[in-house]
């Protein structure tokens, strides 16, 4: 028994150390990528492409995702509240309901399947290419040249699709709601226009956007970065930033709940 | 050997690189790849490293490039101690150095006039118009500029080898670096890259560093060659006196012997005890 748990804790305390050795390194990538940011503004041309890449080559599964989810939560809301006489309420509902929660999350959990994982297995390949390391015998910072444009292109374009998502959305919920089930359409908006706050709802909802932006590309290019480089250790690199993107998602989501509602 | 004055600017006088009692072992290892290596690449000249696998050849070449520093002793690159260059001197000291990876390592995503304009967009404020010439140039003297505007998906490993050697030289570096660049070639491009790294290296007046164990090719164009063995120095000179060399282990490297000093057979147990023959016969 004594050997049993001597070895669970001496497994619990190397967990531990690895977590924050990770973790230690993570924080030193992300100050090396705000140090090495202001060349950005020497060469946007770098980050636009990015923006292409990670925001652009994202739009089809974000509005597509976008529309079928207000398709699900305008049905579910109008049968809940048409109970209770307030199918008029549907239009607000999804519209509270996407931009401050569904929107934002949503978005990032796709963004992470499909662009973070990209960005991992670009990085990922560079390195198992040598790429990176040709990069650095030029004299050139690789953090510099590839990660910031990277870094900055996916926390611009992570707002952008939210904003996509929660627009698809509430076209998704008009079409069910006024289209298909025939409720007024002046009331729909209407409520919208009335009951919606710019800051407390859009704002806050574009607050936690610009987070996991930050979040999830960082994750994605910190993973390709330290990713072994073979073949197997970019396919395990392209799972880690999945599965850790979208933990930290849900869980700054409620961090962020917390403090601002 | 004596360890000669450290000054930021290389004169003729002072070898290109120098290693004084390097030892090194990769992070988180137990063994050393280098146990005390000391030699010296003559400035101007073809220095050829060689050596079985594993015998620490392309880690002298990461040291030399500053990716990983030695746990001990001293190497001084283009007059500068690498272990006390850090951050952007690291980068300025590199981009007096061209590097040649053993598979190329051209960026997938830009052609093969971008791979080679890399350098210079990235150290030089030249317009477009100049940018191009200079990349017309080099891969004018590599032959391949007919292939100017490929992706290096598109071309063959020997032409990538040779798009890679246009980009190492592109800013006329001081120091090239050679990592296996004969590996994978077939007859032609062999002969084609050797020729290549020699005149690219009398034209330009650079030093060159051949890391490879293709004896017959780098024996054609190096003026030195270093033998290493087991993380250490076996022997150093010029090809024809290696070629005289009395060493053992070094004939058979020179000479491809299957069996020699160097085994053919890696240690393990009794052959028969592991096939359970032994057990059979008992029975």
């Amino acid at each position: 028994m004594k050997p049993f748990l001597s070895h669970i804790g001496y497994s619990v305390r190397s967990s531990l150390w690895n977590s924050l050795t990770i973790l230690s390194r993570y924080a030193r990538f992300i100050i090396s990528l705000l140090l090495n940011s202001a060349d950005i503004l020497r060469r946007p041309r770098l980050t636009i492409t990015q923006i292409y890449q990670s925001g652009y080559l994202s739009l089809l599964i974000i509005g597509i995702s976008g529309l079928f989810v207000g398709f699900v939560l305008s049905l579910q809301l109008y049968y809940l509240l048409a109970k209770y006489g307030s199918a008029d309420l549907v239009g607000l509902a999804v519209n509270l309901s996407l931009v401050r929660e569904l929107s934002p999350v949503v978005t990032a959990l796709l963004f992470a399947g499909r662009a973070g994982t990209a960005l991992t297995a670009e990085i990922g390949l560079m390195k198992a290419g040598e790429q990176l390391t040709a990069m650095n015998m030029m004299g050139v910072n690789p953090i510099r040249r590839i990660m910031v444009p990277r870094f900055w292109g996916g926390f611009i374009a992570m707002p952008l699709l939210t904003a996509v998502f929660s627009t698809m959305g509430l076209i998704g919920a008009w079409l069910i709601v006024v289209v298909l089930v025939g409720a007024d359409s002046g009331s729909f908006w209407g409520q919208m226009q009335v009951s919606v706050n710019w800051w407390s709802d859009v704002g806050q909802g574009l607050i936690k956007s610009v987070c996991f932006g930050v979040l999830v590309t960082s994750i994605a290019l910190f993973v390709g970065y330290e990713s072994e480089p073979t073949p197997e250790g970019v396919a395990n690199a392209t799972t880690k930033t999945v599965v850790a993107s979208s933990l930290a998602v849900l869980a700054l989501d409620f961090v962020l709940t917390a403090f601002m509602f | 050997m004596p360890i000669p004055v450290i000054s930021n600017q290389t004169s003729n006088t002072v070898p290109a690189i120098v290693a004084h009692n390097i030892q090194f072992a990769y992070p988180n290892t137990q063994r050393d790849v280098l146990k005390g290596i000391d030699f010296s690449c003559p400035i101007g000249k073809v220095t050829a490293i060689m050596g079985g696998s594993g015998s620490g050849k392309t880690t002298l070449l990461r040291l030399a490039g500053g990716l990983f520093l030695p746990n001990s002793g001293q190497l001084t690159v283009l007059g500068q101690n690498i272990a006390m260059v850090k951050g952007d001197d690291l980068l300025a000291l590199r981009k007096r150095m061209g590097c040649l990876f053993q598979f190329g390592a051209l960026f997938t995503d830009l052609t093969v006039f971008e791979n080679v304009a890399f350098p210079l967009r990235e150290h030089t404020d030249f317009d477009n118009e100049v940018i191009a010439d200079l990349v017309y140039m080099k891969l004018h003297a590599v032959g391949l500029r007919g292939a100017a505007q490929l992706l290096p998906s598109q071309i063959s490993g020997g032409m990538a080898r040779r798009v890679a050697l246009a980009r190492a030289v592109a800013l006329d570096p001081e120091l090239i670096l050679y990592d296996e660049p004969f590996a994978g070639l077939d007859p032609v491009s062999l002969g084609i890259t050797a020729q290549l790294i020699r005149r690219l290296n009398d034209a330009l007046g650079a030093t060159s560093i051949i890391v490879s164990h293709d004896v017959a090719e780098t024996f054609s164009i190096a003026d030195h060659v270093i033998m290493l063995s087991q993380g250490r120095v076996l022997a150093a000179g010029s090809p024809s006196e290696l070629h005289q060399h009395p060493d053992a282990e070094l004939q058979q490297f020179l000479h491809g012997m299957p069996d020699g000093p160097v085994k053919f057979h890696m240690s393990a147990p009794d052959y028969a005890h592991m096939l359970g023959l032994n057990t059979k016969a008992k029975i």
